[in-house]
């Protein structure tokens, strides 16, 4: 039993990591990863979500007619949301201006509706906590990637401090809109690479 | 009248809801594949897009504002959203049966569509007026629209081509996305 909860958490972190191995849930992943700090802040308010979601939807499987999930998935998900904004609001301010629209469009991140319809509607509640919890790390941690790449080489700096010398001259275009997709493009196919070579 | 025409320009280009907002990228990658359902889905996102703006506006002033509720408004728009998708669905399957036929399977998908959640979201922050949210809705759908075909003719091409195994499929497209972004980005300085 322990074992598979084990699996379950560990999957989301490696061979089924969201955004690179089942290329869901874009928007964020492009949009807020100017720094590690965004990114590092996203994924955590994303990890809540999930969490959140996946344990309630767990628990109310069996109540929810199976006609109208969906909607009550988004109602859920939508409920934690709220949540999640207020809390960020509260103590992290400056981050929350910083993510803007971002914080609500949580509610249609494909990954924590993809969640609840793929796992946690069918599996038990301790199951349920260690996939959202494991998905939620998984995207934390590619989104702090993304944000680390960006960050370096279009700011010259790293969670804010400076990496190069002043000789350094940023890459501004990595902070800006292109730079994002040419990074996770090129960071999948870095992902792509590891299983040609097994 | 000049300024409805420059918020136009503005929303096509300058602040393209994919290339520049980064909203709509799933369906983005998802249904470029082909030029058939690129169209598709750009039709049935500037359909539910116009729609959907105009109601979360009419929502957002008449209903949460003079209540207090605002903090309800992520929970509301998405409900607004998904009942009116389902709507519109049954609406044009029982009238219009050859438009259904074509939009049919990516209606249901523009539920989950950042673009339209994101463009309505974007109206209340802006503080548009009605006529300015409509006309914002509507550029910004036809934005969507512009980035999709255009990336879905590449997307044709780059198929046919021989790529380096790791870089196949969603990976170049990424990358194509990123060219296509840095020729949009040319447009900011214009507003």
């Amino acid at each position: 039993m322990s074992k598979s909860i084990a699996r379950e958490f560990a999957k989301g972190l490696w061979s089924e990591i969201p955004p690179f191995r089942l290329v869901l849930g874009l928007c964020p992943v492009l949009a807020v990863t100017m720094s590690v700090e965004n990114g590092i802040g996203m994924g955590l308010a994303t990890t809540f979500v999930l969490v959140g979601s996946n344990f309630l939807v767990s628990l109310l499987r069996n109540v929810i007619p199976p006609k109208i999930r969906i909607a009550c998935f988004i109602i859920i998900i939508a409920t934690f949301v709220t949540m999640v904004e207020f809390i960020m609001q509260a103590y992290v301010y400056p981050l929350y201006l910083k993510l803007g629209i971002f914080i609500p469009l949580i509610v249609v991140n494909c990954v924590v509706l993809g969640r609840a319809e793929a796992f946690a509607c069918k599996n038990p509640i301790l199951p349920s906590l260690a996939d959202g919890l494991g998905m939620g790390l998984g995207f934390t941690l590619s989104l702090s990637l993304i944000g680390a790449f960006r960050e370096v080489l279009g700011n010259g700096t790293f969670l804010g401090l400076q990496v190069f010398g002043d000789a350094f001259v940023p890459f501004g275009v990595m902070v800006k809109a292109p730079g994002a997709f040419v990074t996770l493009g090129l960071l999948l196919a870095f992902m792509n690479l590891v299983p040609v070579k097994k | 009248m000049t300024d409805y025409f420059v918020l136009a320009i503005s929303c096509i280009f300058v602040n393209n809801i994919l290339l520049a907002q980064f909203l709509g990228n799933c369906p983005f990658l998802g249904t470029s594949k082909k030029m058939e359902t690129a169209a598709g889905m750009s039709m049935a996102v500037v359909f539910v897009l116009v729609m959907a703006g105009i109601i979360t506006w009419i929502t957002d002033t008449y209903l949460l504002k003079p209540l207090n509720i605002e903090f309800l408004r992520t929970l509301s728009f998405i409900l607004v959203i998904a009942s009116l998708v389902q709507f519109v669905e049954m609406f044009l399957k029982k009238s219009i049966p050859g438009l259904y036929a074509g939009l049919g399977i990516f209606l249901p998908l523009i539920t989950t569509n950042c673009a339209v959640m994101g463009a309505c979201l974007i109206n209340i922050k802006e503080e548009y007026t009605f006529l300015q949210a409509t006309v914002a809705s509507f550029s910004y759908a036809i934005g969507f629209g512009l980035a999709l075909v255009l990336f879905a003719g590449l997307r044709e091409r780059i198929n046919i081509a021989r790529v380096p195994q790791p870089l196949q499929d969603t990976s170049l497209g990424l990358v194509t996305a990123g060219m296509i972004a840095l020729s949009f980005y040319a447009f900011k300085g214009m507003v």
